[in-house]
């Protein structure tokens, strides 16, 4: 396997969806591979950082504005 | 209303976990359904924000998002987590406000194909926990900048797939996508956004 073909199955290998030889083969390139290593490092720690990373608060006035409407929708029930 | 932040949750409803609070608001208890939303509105607000890049559109998805799922609540089977229950209304709600605004000009429902090569061009280390240089508020606001720049095509997948953890085969439903097409999406937009991240990430190896 070359940087292309580690590229193209890179989502694949990241979300353990590769099978077995395929796995094998692409790990013996990133023995040699610091540029490849680097990018699969990095994209992990891309997928990690958005999913981990709580979001920004609801500003008051949209909270406000949501808890009026949940209000109203829960009298008429 | 008086208070910025009005909170007429009971302390005893707060420590219930998911499927009670889904039960008693079931059963009619509004301070346990009033409680779900608190718990998830700055999460749902997040992602019809990252779908529909449009705060008033997001806003509105995200009210009507909660008041759909209390109207269908008695329809709800807990055969998944409420949240995951609630993450497809939202959904919905966003792509039908995204729709509307840019009629044509979004088009998630048609494959993409694209030439462009897929090679990296900045590679650089970021060390251990790059995320540990930021507070938590500057970074919740880097990756939104970040993930704003991204089409919605590419968007939209990542955002379902990677922030709200669905399978591939529910994101390939929920946007009427091949599966194929959502993992070629998936994989450009991880690798856009780890372009995107490097400038802010990398030299944060130590000394």
């Amino acid at each position: 396997m070359n940087c292309r073909g580690l590229i193209r199955e890179l989502s694949n290998y990241l979300d353990g969806e590769l099978d077995a030889g395929l796995k094998a083969e692409l790990e013996r390139h990133l023995e040699h591979c610091d540029d490849c290593r680097m990018v699969v490092d990095t994209t992990r720690k891309t997928i990690h950082v958005f999913c981990h990373t709580e979001p920004i608060p609801l500003p008051d006035e949209v909270r406000t504005r949501l808890q009026r409407a949940l209000e109203h929708r829960l009298q008429k029930s | 209303m008086s208070s910025a932040h009005p909170n007429p949750i009971p302390s005893s409803v707060v420590k219930e976990d998911e499927s009670q609070l889904v039960a008693a608001a079931k059963s009619g208890d509004a301070a346990a359904f009033t409680e779900l939303v608190n718990r998830y509105s700055s999460k749902i607000f997040r992602l019809t924000r990252n779908i529909t890049q449009n705060r008033e559109d997001a806003e509105d998805a995200m009210q009507e998002a909660f008041l759909k799922a209390y109207e269908h609540l008695q329809g709800f089977q807990g055969d998944s987590r409420f949240y995951t229950w609630l993450v497809r209304i939202a959904v919905n709600e966003g792509l039908m406000r995204l729709r509307k605004r840019r009629p044509g000009q979004v088009s998630i429902d048609d494959p993409v194909e694209t030439d462009e090569d897929l090679m990296p061009r900045e590679i650089e280390d970021w060390g251990p926990s790059p995320e540990q240089q930021y507070a938590q508020t500057e970074l919740a606001q880097i990756l939104s900048e970040v993930i704003d720049k991204l089409d919605p095509e590419y968007r939209i997948v990542f955002v379902l797939r990677d922030i709200e953890e669905l399978s591939t085969e529910d994101t390939a439903q929920l946007l009427r996508l091949s599966v194929p097409a959502v993992k070629s999406r998936l994989l450009r937009a991880r690798l856009r956004l780890r372009e995107k991240l490097n400038r802010h990430f990398k030299g944060s190896v130590p000394n």
